[in-house]
């Protein structure tokens, strides 16, 4: 090919094009939003922060040298008439070479794969956490397209708001009478589907008293993108204010009411001094055929006698039961 | 009478939205145009014999890319649609309904109508003439193949006009995807579009494959092989396992929605989590299809553009099996949160990052196959190390997905949505643009010009980065894929307005190469490339741009992996290949039924979508007569006289 000499031109615009990028990316991180993954309130959150920056650290121990090698090879061996770096157009095989870069990546990845099979036991959403106070139980029903929270130990219910005390386990229940969504508070934890027939478990617990953003994560229909909902952590005592304050100043989430709710459409917020006994349990057992539990049909995991809770644990619901 | 063809009207046809109106319009006026046109040059008969009945598979490629342009077209114009609506909060712009609509279509054109078509077209234009092969092992199914997915396309695309698009996600998960919450037939659109042209795709698989494994030239021995026949040979076994799944997956879905059943309805006993389990069981497999032979487009132009061999060759081809084996045991790191366990997770976690390993290794060979070359920067060596950076972030955001209960924060965020299209732009669309630039002269005979090549590059490369580093932060930022608009209270805007600009540079660095290609044509004769316009090294550039339609006049040898690059160093030595005498070429026969067939599958997948069973009938009895007629046809062949492929040889050589 034929080479002209290179005009300034032809270097000021890839730069001022890059420069522009660059300011383009950095810009609008700085000027707002906030990064609520990595801005964790709570012990599940913080562990996952942390796993992320260690997986990040690990892979960029590859990469960065990677890229850095990539620009030198590529700017050394380009093909200038002056070019003094050697050519040798033959040298396709060196042994060690291929041995090192078959190690390196085995060893990195061997490290990345302890540390995440490590944490995927310790996060596992259904282990609960560690903790003097109980944990307190919130079912957590997805609908077309609004959350339904029941809080059997308390006997209300809430629609697309969420009041749980700080420092203290939350054990959330999950399912859905709708499509699969997921539950996600990004600064408490990670999410976990809401699913129909099967309910389960997720542990979560806020460090701090404050107002968490909260959705649903996964995709279920025109409306899906209104279910969003506040997480306020607040003391035990605000807390037990506010179940009194629902409890007098609300009305009652009767069969017929639920029903209504249960239709698909948009809800504001709502409170509710009472629900149905068992709805949380029958809106995971509606579709039991008759003779099958509801467990039977989403695999057996659970029936070796809980070493670890299955989200689909049949036990969980004996409970609940009796709690009720 | 009138008022109920009134009301059948407005339900068959999409009504009630300006932008469709438009489309309504345009689509008209383009019809209108394409069969004026051919009246007025008396093109049509040119048209079907050269085109429509062909089973030439050059030819075949090049209508596989077309088309596949085409959907990058739709399918880019759906993308700008979905950034202009989130550029702002609380936009107007497109309703929820509309706004499921086209993601959904916007994710399965362009995987399934505008990568795989891209794959194909290549597969189709490069293979036989890299093995030495005259044509593929099975000509008239490749025909076939080609034209069920060119009818299944379009059957999914009528949607948008005709009785409405799907919208429960590119992969359709149920119940969404059920009758119950999508009543109307934009799901059988879905179904039937992708079943059409599965079956093609599943049918190309099997014939490259096949093509590869009796088809090499004398002397190719496997670890002869060019680098891009060996990807393509590892996709075909992808394809030739995933397929069948997403096959039976669709037709479950469809007893579904069509007969009554229940495989993934809870009630009486379905589960629609099976369907999410069998979907991504073909839908990983998927992305490792497009991507390997990116792989390989990538192999080939490195080591020509550095004029060096590819370094670490049996390392390239072991790395490539593994991934194709590895594709198979990493599905369910789609849905780590669906609580399967830390057991099953943990499993899935660590062969997802696996396959680090040998894609990383694939990375480091391809710079050293540099190292100590000499890098030339034509628009293929452009692409491919654009690729490079972009792929090795992009692979890493990856790893970072796997780490199961990491991906408890990442999943269903904006970060997936940045990581897979930084990995499906970054490695598939760059590939195919690189292999496009690379193969274009052996494709059409002259050799584009580089300078609007240049300016796409650079607007397409800065774009991808403004359009989706963003995302990753608004991914952290807690933002959810599919959101069809936000509130100015989330702190989410800057972010997603910065990522429309570059959604839009994109779009014009798309534009640049349509005026890249029209340029050329304009040009065409000024531009006349030789058979060897890159000084490559394989055997599809040691004869003339364009191939002749039986490629090789004598079957050459394939001793080596760069016999052509051996060839010359060989000539230049003044040591020459004894004459050989030339012989009668054996040559399939054109046929009219691959395209007739495909028009019943066509006619069929339209009448099971609006569940007129008597229209199913008709279509599907005439793909069987096809079937039939087929069988009874036994003048399938001829041969190509020796002083046809001398008058030929001469003219094609004598204009070089």
């Amino acid at each position: 090919m034929n080479k002209k000499p290179r005009s300034l031109i032809r270097i000021i615009i890839p730069v001022v094009l890059t420069l522009v990028t660059i300011a383009l990316i950095v810009w609008p991180m700085l000027a707002g939003g906030q990064y609520v993954v990595l801005d964790p309130k709570g012990p599940i959150g913080a562990s996952q922060r942390d796993l992320i920056v260690i997986s990040t650290i690990l892979c960029a121990v590859i990469i960065v040298p990677v890229l850095i090698l990539s620009a030198v090879i590529v700017w050394r061996y380009r093909d200038k008439p002056d070019n003094k770096a050697a050519y040798e157009p033959n040298w396709s095989h060196s042994t060690k070479a291929e041995a090192i870069w078959w190690t390196v990546p085995i060893i990195i990845i061997g490290l990345l794969a302890i540390v995440t099979v490590r944490y995927t036991y310790d996060l596992e959403p259904s282990k609960p956490l560690a903790h003097e106070k109980a944990p307190i139980t919130i079912q957590v029903s997805s609908l077309d397209w609004k959350w339904l929270f029941m809080y059997p130990e308390q006997g209300i219910a809430t629609v697309n708001t969420l009041n749980i005390p700080a420092d203290r386990p939350v054990k959330f229940e999950l399912t859905a009478d709708s499509p699969m969504n997921s539950f996600w508070i990004p600064q408490l934890g990670g999410q976990i589907y809401t699913m129909s027939g099967m309910a389960m478990t997720l542990y979560l617990q806020a460090d701090h008293e404050g107002k968490y953003w909260g959705s649903g994560a996964n995709f279920t229909g025109e409306h899906f993108g209104e279910m969003r909902f506040d997480v306020n952590a607040t003391s035990d005592e605000d807390f037990d204010n506010w179940v009194a304050e629902v409890k007098q100043s609300s009305q009652a989430l009767t069969t017929e009411g639920y029903k209504a709710l249960a239709e698909p459409g948009t809800s504001n917020v709502a409170y509710y001094s009472a629900f149905p006994e068992g709805l949380f349990q029958n809106i995971v057992t509606k579709y039991v055929v008759d003779g099958q539990s509801a467990h039977s049909k989403h695999g057996s995991s659970s029936e070796a006698s809980g070493a670890i809770q299955s989200p689909t644990d049949v036990s969980n619901q004996d409970e609940d039961k009796s709690a009720n | 009478m009138l008022e109920r063809l009134k009301e059948f009207a407005s339900e068959f046809f999409v009504t009630g939205d300006p932008l469709i109106y438009g489309a309504d319009v345009a689509i008209g006026i383009t019809m209108i145009t394409i069969v004026t046109v051919l009246t007025y040059f008396k093109k049509w008969g040119w048209l079907w014999r050269n085109w429509l009945t062909t089973v030439d598979h050059k030819k075949i490629g090049i209508m596989y890319i077309i088309a596949s342009i085409i959907m990058l077209f739709r399918g880019g114009v759906d993308a700008l649609m979905m950034r202009l609506q989130l550029a702002m909060p609380n936009m107007d712009f497109l309703h929820p309904e509309h706004y499921n609509q086209v993601f959904t279509t916007h994710g399965t054109i362009m995987i399934l109508f505008m990568a795989m078509p891209f794959m194909f077209g290549l597969f189709n234009v490069i293979v036989p003439l890299q093995i030495g092969a005259r044509d593929v092992a099975f000509p008239f199914l490749n025909a076939l193949s080609f034209w069920l997915f060119f009818l299944g396309a379009m059957l999914f695309n009528l949607s948008f006009v005709i009785g409405g698009s799907p919208d429960a996600g590119w992969l359709s998960y149920p119940p969404l995807s059920e009758l119950s919450h999508s009543p109307g037939v934009g799901q059988n659109f879905y179904i039937w579009g992708i079943q059409i042209s599965g079956i093609g795709s599943l049918a190309t698989g099997i014939n490259f494959l096949v093509t590869i494994i009796k088809m090499r030239a004398p002397g190719m021995r496997w670890m002869k092989m060019p680098m891009f026949t060996w990807s393509v040979f590892s996709t075909c076994i992808i394809i030739l396992f995933a397929f069948p799944i997403l096959t039976v997956t669709l037709a479950l879905l469809f007893l579904d929605r069509f007969a009554g059943a229940h495989f993934f309805t809870l009630d009486l006993g379905g589960n629609p989590m099976m369907y999410i389990n069998l979907i991504w069981m073909w839908g990983h497999p998927e992305v490792y299809i497009v991507v390997l032979p990116a792989f390989g487009v990538f192999s080939e132009i490195v080591s020509t553009f550095s004029r060096k061999k590819l370094f670490g060759y049996k390392s390239m081809v072991f790395a490539m099996l593994i991934i194709s084996f590895l594709s198979f045991f990493t599905w369910a790191h789609h849905f780590f949160t669906m609580g399967s366990g830390a057991d099953v997770n943990a499993f899935f976690a660590v062969t997802t990052m696996l396959i680090a390993i040998p894609t990383g290794v694939k990375i480091f060979n391809w710079l050293f196959t540099m190292y100590r070359g000499r890098i030339r920067m034509a628009t293929p060596m452009m692409w491919t190390l654009a690729f490079i950076p972009c792929f090795i972030v992009g692979g890493m955001t990856g790893v970072l997905l796997s780490v199961a209960p990491a991906d408890f924060q990442f999943h269903n965020s904006y970060f997936l949505i940045a990581h897979f299209h930084q990995v499906l732009i970054g490695g598939v669309v760059f590939g195919y643009f690189a292999g496009l630039y690379y193969w274009w002269p052996k494709m059409f005979g002259f050799q584009l010009e580089e300078k609007l090549g240049k300016w796409a590059f650079w607007t397409w490369n800065i774009g991808f980065y403004v359009c989706f580093m963003p995302q990753y932060a608004v991914g952290l930022m807690g933002m959810t894929r599919r959101l069809s608009t936000y509130g100015w209270d989330t702190g989410w805007w800057e972010l997603n307005f910065v990522s429309t600009i570059g959604a839009f540079l994109m779009g014009v660095g798309f534009l640049f190469q349509v005026a890249q290609i029209a340029d050329g044509i304009r040009k065409y004769k000024t531009l006349k490339a030789s058979g060897d316009p890159w000084d490559g090294r394989t055997l599809e550039w040691s004869i003339p741009s364009p191939a002749p339609e039986y490629n090789f006049a004598v079957t050459p040898r394939g001793d080596d992996i760069d016999e052509w690059w051996e060839e010359k160093e060989r000539r230049a030595k003044g040591i020459y290949p004894p004459e050989q005498p030339l012989e009668p070429i054996h040559m399939p026969k054109n046929s009219s039924i691959p395209f007739i067939m495909s028009v019943f599958w066509f006619v069929a997948g339209f009448g099971f979508v609006f569940g007129w069973l008597w229209m199913a009938i008709l279509g599907l009895a005439g793909v069987g007569i096809c079937m039939i007629a087929r069988s009874f046809s036994y003048d399938t062949d001829y041969y190509i006289p020796v002083d046809e492929i001398k008058r030929t040889e001469a003219s094609l050589r004598g204009s070089v």
